[in-house]
Formats: structure tokens, sequence, C-alpha cells
């Protein structure tokens, strides 16, 4: 990661649920502006690690973590930091579509409202849905239902949702899991042209999608006590091609997970 | 043909046979209970039909079977229901939200759980007592509506909050994760989207606890209560009487004329309760249709 600027970081990241780790002193950069893509089998804590740049896993219980996680240098953790004032800086998309049971436009116009926007809240939100791609298709119907829209779109929606808060960074679980391969094809070139102005972390199981849209590579994978390990972390190309770690070959040659 | 087919014993015919006597005692079920409610309501309505005129619905009890009006029973009523829903929805949401939505899963919600659930089963006359202990004694209220409304207000605030905490669990994780996700508090979270989703189960709950309160006499006689009120509630903490003190009343006379009344009051009551229930149904179609947008 030679001379990219760092947006997020993570130094010896381990978590813990109850007395059981699960992710073992990650040590991880996410460049601004790429698209980062974090792999691994299943169970390989992906999604927690990925949950760990925005404090969701806060919401659990019995989460608990140690290490350090930087977002632009300071601490995520810091015991001054509130994690509501994260998650707007750090936006996150599911890996179901979980659009509100309100209008599309109340959709995109929850976040701005809740925050305390004060400018132009139509032009905001159209502006949000325009760069997720989806203002021409809902333009007609900005206050009938956003559940009447099909899963890409929802997922489209929720994509407009959290850029309409201005976040620098924006976490994407699985975003394309349960789309159609159109679907998914529309949201992959959506975040080639986010990632112009967002850093963009993104799990995926699906390999062909983290080569085909990421700039750099984080290879997840449990040991046989099922903690996961950070196994290989380089530039997508350089991973795809001429993988470090043989057991980061395997995984993506397919001869596992 | 795969190994073992010869083991399978098929009898089409009695299954089917099984299949069909299952269907006609469950059809048998539903009849017989339909025929209990019909008969029912047709000794009440043959008796009580001919009494439901204006003069009956203004009047105040008499010695007189056929002076005999229910007007400050039904005022009585209206009263206690009204105090009762609004103190068991405000108390009960707010329990509901707090065990959903706040505190975290340990032995001490278990226990509350445990407790909620067991009172939901305690008979009223208990809650009577309390009632009396409570509000007509320590807070000095008497047998006035306010005692009455309170004390039937905590005998329904258990199935209240059952019913909002299952209307608060049916609402998707999703949701509240997406709005944690926008940097949303959890005030703003239960505010804006949690608690607009659940409302229409939760008023659901409230009329099915309602139609519970509304027939209940017992713990507003421990309250003390009255039989025979000449006069119509004029104020929070006048003294009244209900329905079904009032139909008690009625029907443990000797004479056959006061089990007319008492079956004309019957009448009015399960049209004050079918209202009730409608109101509260159309409230809830409002509001889906809302949350549908």
């Amino acid at each position: 990661m030679n001379g990219e600027s760092v947006v997020v970081q993570a130094n010896q990241l381990s978590v813990y649920y109850g007395t059981t780790q699960v992710i073992s002193d990650v040590n991880l950069n996410v460049a601004s502006s790429k698209i980062t893509a974090i792999i691994g089998p299943s169970g390989s804590g992906k999604s927690t690690l990925l949950r760990c740049f925005n404090r969701m896993n806060d919401l659990i219980p019995n989460f608990r973590m140690s290490g350090q996680v930087l977002f632009e240098g300071h601490d995520l953790y810091a015991p001054d930091v509130d994690p509501t004032t994260i998650r707007y800086q750090i936006g996150m998309v599911f890996q179901r579509p979980n659009p509100f049971p309100k209008s599309i436009f109340d959709n995109v116009a929850f976040g701005p409202r809740i925050n305390g926007f004060r400018g132009d809240l139509q032009n905001l939100v159209e502006e949000s849905l325009r760069r997720a791609a989806l203002f021409d298709e809902v333009k007609d119907r900005l206050k009938s239902s956003a559940l009447a829209l099909s899963g890409g779109q929802q997922q489209r929606l929720c994509i407009a949702r959290a850029l309409a808060v201005s976040p620098r960074v924006i976490l994407m679980d699985e975003p394309c899991s349960s789309l159609d391969p159109l679907a998914t094809l529309a949201i992959e070139e959506l975040m080639r042209e986010l990632s112009e102005d967002y850093s963009i972390v993104i799990v995926t199981h699906n390999m062909q999608q983290a080569a085909r849209v990421s700039d750099f590579t984080a290879f997840l994978m449990g040991d046989e006590r099922r903690v996961a390990e950070l196994i290989e972390f380089n530039e997508t190309r350089q991973m795809f091609t001429n993988p470090a770690d043989e057991r980061t070959e395997a995984y993506i040659t397919g001869r596992f997970g | 043909m795969e190994p073992g087919y010869q083991h399978f014993q098929r009898s089409m015919a009695l299954r089917k046979w099984k299949g069909r006597m299952f269907h006609l005692i469950c059809m048998l079920a539903i009849l017989l209970v339909l025929l209990v409610l019909a008969t029912l309501l047709y000794n009440i309505i043959e008796q009580g039909w001919h009494r439901i005129n204006w003069d009956f619905l203004t009047g105040f009890p008499s010695r007189k079977p056929e002076r005999a009006g229910i007007y400050g029973a039904l005022i009585g009523s209206v009263y206690v229901i009204s105090i009762a829903s609004v103190t068991s929805f405000l108390l009960g949401v707010g329990a509901a939200v707090y065990l959903e939505e706040y505190a975290t899963r340990g032995w001490f919600v278990k226990s509350v759980h445990i407790n909620i659930s067991n009172l939901a089963g305690v008979p009223s006359v208990v809650y009577g007592l309390l009632g009396l202990e409570i509000f007509a004694r320590t807070l000095g209220l008497g047998d006035s509506l306010l005692a009455g409304g309170f004390t039937m207000g905590l005998l329904i605030l258990p199935i209240v909050i059952i019913a909002s905490e299952e209307a608060l669990r049916a609402v998707p994780p999703s949701i509240r994760e997406g709005a944690f996700a926008l940097g949303a508090s959890r005030w703003q979270t239960i505010w804006h989207l949690v608690l607009p989703q659940a409302f229409p189960s939760i008023l659901t709950g409230v009329i099915l606890a309602i139609s519970r309160a509304i027939g209940e006499a017992a713990p507003l006689i421990v309250l003390g209560a009255l039989a025979f009120v000449p006069f119509a509630p004029d104020g929070l903490l006048s003294q009244f009487t209900v329905l079904p003190i009032q139909i008690f009343s009625w029907i443990s006379r000797p004479q056959a004329e006061f089990h007319e009344v008492a079956a004309a009051a019957i009448m009015v009551l399960l049209v004050v309760l079918l209202s009730m229930n409608a109101v509260a149904v159309l409230l809830r179609l409002k509001f889906q249709k809302r949350s549908d947008i």
C-alpha cells in the first residue's frame, strides 16, 4: 500500500464473543477512495471484522475486542467517542436489503432528518438517488412505498440512504448475495463509480466479485480452533495472479471453501 | 424397485378415513361453539329486546323494574374503561419498550417476564384488593371513578405488556440495524421506526385487554363501587357503578321483570364492547395503511 492515504486502520485487532475468540490479531489498512474486499470461507469472521469498523458490534451484548481501529487517525473505540457519531461518517449496506417501511423519499430522508439536516432536503434526496443510480427508475413515485421495489432497487435505495448522510467510508456486507446476476452487475458498476468519492470496504464470498471490483483484497481464514486470522492482504491483481500464501492460492483456485 | 419396499403397508383407505374423521370432529367443535353462542344471544335478545328504549338508556335504577334505567352504569363503564385503557397503554407500552429495546437479557428480565405472565393469570378480585389498598386508602381516592379506572388499568396491564412485547419483537431487527447504521440514536430508532411498525399490533392487544376489563365486576365491588347509583358520575372523583355490577344486582333479584331489565343491560354492554372494538380496529387499519406508505 505504497503512498496510499489510509482512512481506516486496524491494529492487532482481536474480537471475542464472551470467552470465545473469533478474530485474532488482524492488521489491515483501508485505502482512501479505493475498494477493499474482504474474502474468506463461511464463518471466517468477515462480517464481524467489517462491523468493528462502524461499531455495529457494540449492539451485541457480550462483544469484546482488543487492539485498535483508527478512523482518519482517531481511535474509534476511545472512551469519549459516541458510536452514533461514527455511524453516519462510516455508512453501512447490509446483506439483505432493509428499506424502512416508508416511502422511497422518506427512506433517503431519514438519515438527514435524524442528523439535523437543515438544507434543501428535496435536492439532497434526489442527488443521493442519482448517485445510487436509482433516480430515473423511481423519480415518478418518490411517495410510494419502498417495499414495492425489486430486490436490486431496494439495495440501491439502501445505498442512496447511506449516501444521504455524507459518509466518508461505506461498508458493504455481502451486498449482492440476495440479488440476481443483473442486479449484482448494477451494484458492482455503482461501486466502481462511488469509489471515486468514497472509500469502500466490501465483504464478499464471491471471489470473482472481489477480483472484478476491488483494488485491494484481504483474505481471512479460521485456524483449527476456528479463530479467524488475516492470511494475506495485498493488491487484488497481485493476490489473484500471484498469491504469496499457499492457503490463499488454494482458496482462490477453489480447492476449498 | 427400491430395497425395503415390501416392508411398507400402505392402506390409503384407512388414512383417508382418519383424515375425514378428523375434519368432521373439528367441524363439530366449531358448530358446538357457535350453537352455544347463538343460544346465549337468542336468550338475551328475546328477554331484553322489548325493554330497550330511550328511557331505559337515559334512566336511573329504580325499585320498579318498568322504570329502571342504566344511564349511570353506562357512563360509569365508559369512564372506567377509558381511564383503564389510557393508563395501561402508557405504562404497558413503556414497560414493554424497556424490556425489549433497552434491558440486556439476563436473569432480571427473565424473572420479570415470568412474573408478568403470572400476573396475567391472577384472579381479578386480587386486583380489587390491591386497588383498595393503594388507590382507595393510601392515595385517598376512595370509591371514586379514578380509583376504579386505575384498578382496572392494573388488571389489564400484564396483557398489554405481553402484547406490546410481542409486537415489538415482530419488528425485524434489520430495521433497527439500518437506522443505527445511519447514526440514529436508540430513541430515534424506537420513536420513528419501531413503534410505528408495532403500533397496530399493540392496539390489537389493548383491544383484547379492554374486552376483558369491560365485563369485570369483582375488583370494583371490592373497591366499593355501588350497586344503586341514581346519578351519573360528574367528575373523576365521583362515586360510580358499572354495567356488570348493575346487571349482577338486577339478576340477583327475585322478580322476573328485573331479569328482563338485566338482559337489556347485557345487550347494551355488548354494543358498547363491539363499538369500542370497532373504533380500535379502524384506528389499526388507519395506522397500518400509513406505515405501508
